[in-house]
């Protein structure tokens, strides 16, 4: 084992030698190396959060046909430190009649429910935190934690457009889990297994192709998990005022931020894994690093894609999101989810098990269109009834 | 399996860490001068008019109420999704049954009007 | 006291001062989020017995999906954030004495049950346990019986809530 096969183990194994030779207990020395990996993910994780801020400000531009910051730095690459150290000498203000516990605990939850995640991303064949066997549903119990930060944070600021910005948003990130979860049990189908790392493994097919519909429903439901817009009634800065996060500044507000940004850079990433191949692509088993670069670029990929759609639509009014998410995409999931697992099961052994997927998926696809196409047929109908009579009675 | 969930143990530990020292960075760093007019809620920058509490809006509830049950129905099926590969087509369509049980209720709760925001 | 007592003991230790600040503070959505502590507390206990699978289900349903309805429930139905007055009434030396009691009661009983002292079953390594519990819930001679009563009892519970909450309408 050399470093460029398997760099993890190799410098693992350096350093084992080398505090072995100071004498350490074999337990510390164990607790140690995690902690030492630990350490270094995290750091690169908030590293990269940092460059997202000055991606996210340069595409907005350009999506605006202007140009961005560009004075601080060669092409304003330095202004994120330039934010962070305005964001660090900021005041701390909490409003009078907030519960302070719980005031600050909800940034500092955030933020963590974020950095999870990043123990169980497969970056490379052999470079990742850990590979637990239930990856799959570790991914929705932080999202969970993430939602219960965003209650808290509403709730404690002892503020009414807060706390509404807070109930809304809860009642959006809970009701679109539900297609996230059927959307994710479509990826576990077709590998068999929970571990996002087996998902990779299995995926000598990426799985968009073997289920496309599925990638649309995980999509549209991680982008709403996010807050992202047009999802983003949680922050909608023209309706509520910034909505759950009104109360706090500096560092704090800071920490919601860089943790939504990272979130959305996080679930890019578990796009490009669960459908996408993650760190897959040619020499990637043999040159982990080299998987390392595929991922990087996919989930890049995928991130700009969501930049994409949040800064070209407009925002989707509450009882449309709604109705959206249980009217339309929850029956979606669960008929795509029961084809899936009937055409997996029948076509299992055989050879055109891709291309039996495929066609499952277009056909669910274009009947799908067809009902809406009925369906607005008959609202269009119920609209055009002739307006005579309350024409006239108005002339009266 | 348990050495993973150590791993998982101590990242929390190390997560929660690392965004406490950075707000606690932020505070040696900020100044510190408190006003009650900076301390005050918020509300569009005029001076806020009643209680902060708002009416009770049931659809919220209901709402997370259906949530629940979804969600219980959906981590049922994990199990049975990781064992796909190797049960019989006869398993799979118990499954499909299962599904079909609970598309039901949502269509119950749909024409209730249970799914509307009013 | 090797380390995985010790982790059990602060696990232990963590559900219960959770459980009893659950009961005692004054604040309502205190209790709510003490509460998410011992039910944390439980997903902890899941991994120490090496169900992977339970302690992220514990987290996703109890902490995900019931918690958030507690504190729904709690914010939508209270007026002021502050202070409720104390938790504990005239009587409550009464009922610690009584739940003493019971305690020491039900710790009788168990101590003579013989699946007090069994000790964990060791797992095959290899053996994956998630696709063996899928295997279970599915197969006739299994559980496949509870597996679809379990689904009649979540729409029955879903058309309860429903009708409960539009009985108007």
């Amino acid at each position: 084992m050399n470093f460029w096969n398997d760099p993890i183990n190799f410098i693992t194994m350096w350093l084992r030698n080398q505090f072995g030779g100071w004498g350490m207990a074999d337990w510390l020395v164990n607790v140690l190396l995690a902690v030492m990996g630990i350490v270094v993910l995290i750091i690169c994780a908030m590293m990269l959060d940092i460059m997202l801020v000055w991606v996210e400000r340069k595409v907005v531009a350009r999506f605006q046909d202007r140009f961005g910051p560009n004075r601080v730095g060669p092409f304003g690459l330095i202004q994120p430190f330039a934010d962070i150290i305005k964001l660090l000498i900021k005041e701390d203000i909490t409003p009078i009649g907030a519960d302070r516990i719980i005031f600050n605990l909800a940034p500092i939850l955030a933020m963590t429910a974020v950095l999870l995640l990043w123990a169980i991303l497969p970056l490379g064949s052999v470079i990742y935190g850990v590979d637990l066997n239930v990856g799959v549903l570790y991914i929705i119990a932080t999202g969970a934690i993430g939602t219960l930060s965003i209650i808290m944070a509403g709730w404690a600021s002892n503020n009414k457009f807060a706390l509404i910005g807070a109930f809304r948003t809860v009642a959006q990130m809970v009701s679109y889990e539900i297609p996230m979860l059927v959307a994710m049990l479509i990826p576990t189908i077709l590998a068999g297994t929970m571990s996002v790392n087996g998902i990779v493994h299995a995926q000598n097919v990426w799985f968009v192709i073997l289920s496309p519909i599925g990638v649309l429903i995980f999509i549209i439901s991680a982008i709403a998990e996010l807050g992202r817009s047009p999802f983003d009634l949680n922050e909608a800065e023209s309706e509520i005022v910034a909505g759950f996060h009104i109360e706090y500044t500096g560092m704090k507000f800071g920490m919601f931020y860089a943790s939504e940004l990272l979130h959305t850079f996080t679930f890019g990433g578990f796009i490009a894994t669960l459908f996408f191949g993650g760190w897959r692509g040619p020499f990637a088993e043999t040159y982990p690093l080299l998987g390392l670069f595929y991922f990087f670029i996919k989930a890049m990929f995928f991130y700009w894609v969501i930049m994409w759609v949040k800064y070209s639509m407009p925002r989707i009014r509450i009882d449309h999101m709604l109705a959206f998410n249980w009217k339309f995409l929850t029956p979606l999931a669960f008929v795509l989810l029961i084809v899936t697992a009937v055409v997996d099961k029948v076509l299992a052994q055989t050879n055109y098990h891709a291309t039996g997927m495929l066609l499952a998926n277009i056909i669910v696809g274009w009947v799908t269109i067809e009902i809406l196409r009925i369906h607005a047929r008959g609202l269009r109908k119920k609209d055009d009834i002739p307006a005579q009579p309350s024409t006239q009675a108005a002339h009266h | 399996m348990q050495n993973e969930w150590l791993y998982i143990g101590l990242f929390m530990l190390v997560g929660v860490i690392i965004p406490i020292g950075a707000i606690t960075v932020a505070w040696l760093l900020g100044p510190h001068k408190p006003n009650p007019v900076k301390q005050s809620t918020y509300e569009c920058g005029i001076e806020t008019v009643g209680e902060s509490w708002i009416q009770f809006k049931a659809q919220y509830y209901i709402f997370a109420l259906v949530y629940l049950v979804f969600d219980v129905e959906t981590v049922f099926l994990f199990p049975w999704a990781v064992a796909l590969g190797k049960l019989p087509l006869f398993a799979v369509l118990e499954g499909v049954l299962f599904i079909l049980i609970l598309i039901t209720g949502l269509i119950f709760a749909w024409r209730k009007g249970a799914l509307e925001w009013v | 006291m090797d380390f995985m007592q010790i982790i059990f003991l602060l696990c232990a230790a963590l559900i219960l001062g959770a459980a009893l600040m659950v009961v005692t503070t004054r604040n309502m959505i205190h209790a709510a989020l003490w509460l998410i502590a011992t039910l944390f507390g439980v997903a902890v206990l899941y991994v120490l017995l090496n169900a992977g699978f339970l302690a992220v289900v514990q987290v996703v349903i109890y902490i995900g999906a019931i918690a958030i309805l507690f504190i729904f429930a709690v914010m939508l139905t209270r007026r002021e954030m502050r202070d409720q007055g104390p938790q504990l009434n005239k009587g409550w030396w009464m009922a610690g004495l009584i739940s003493l009691l019971s305690f020491s009661g039900l710790f009788m009983l168990f101590t003579n049950w013989s699946g007090f002292r069994r000790t964990m079953v060791e797992i095959p390594a290899g053996l994956d346990t998630l696709k063996e519990l899928g295997l279970a819930l599915v197969s006739p001679n299994a559980f496949v019986v509870p597996f679809e009563v379990a689904s009649v009892l979540l729409l029955a519970a879903l058309i309860g809530a429903v009708y409960v909450s539009f009985r108007g309408k």
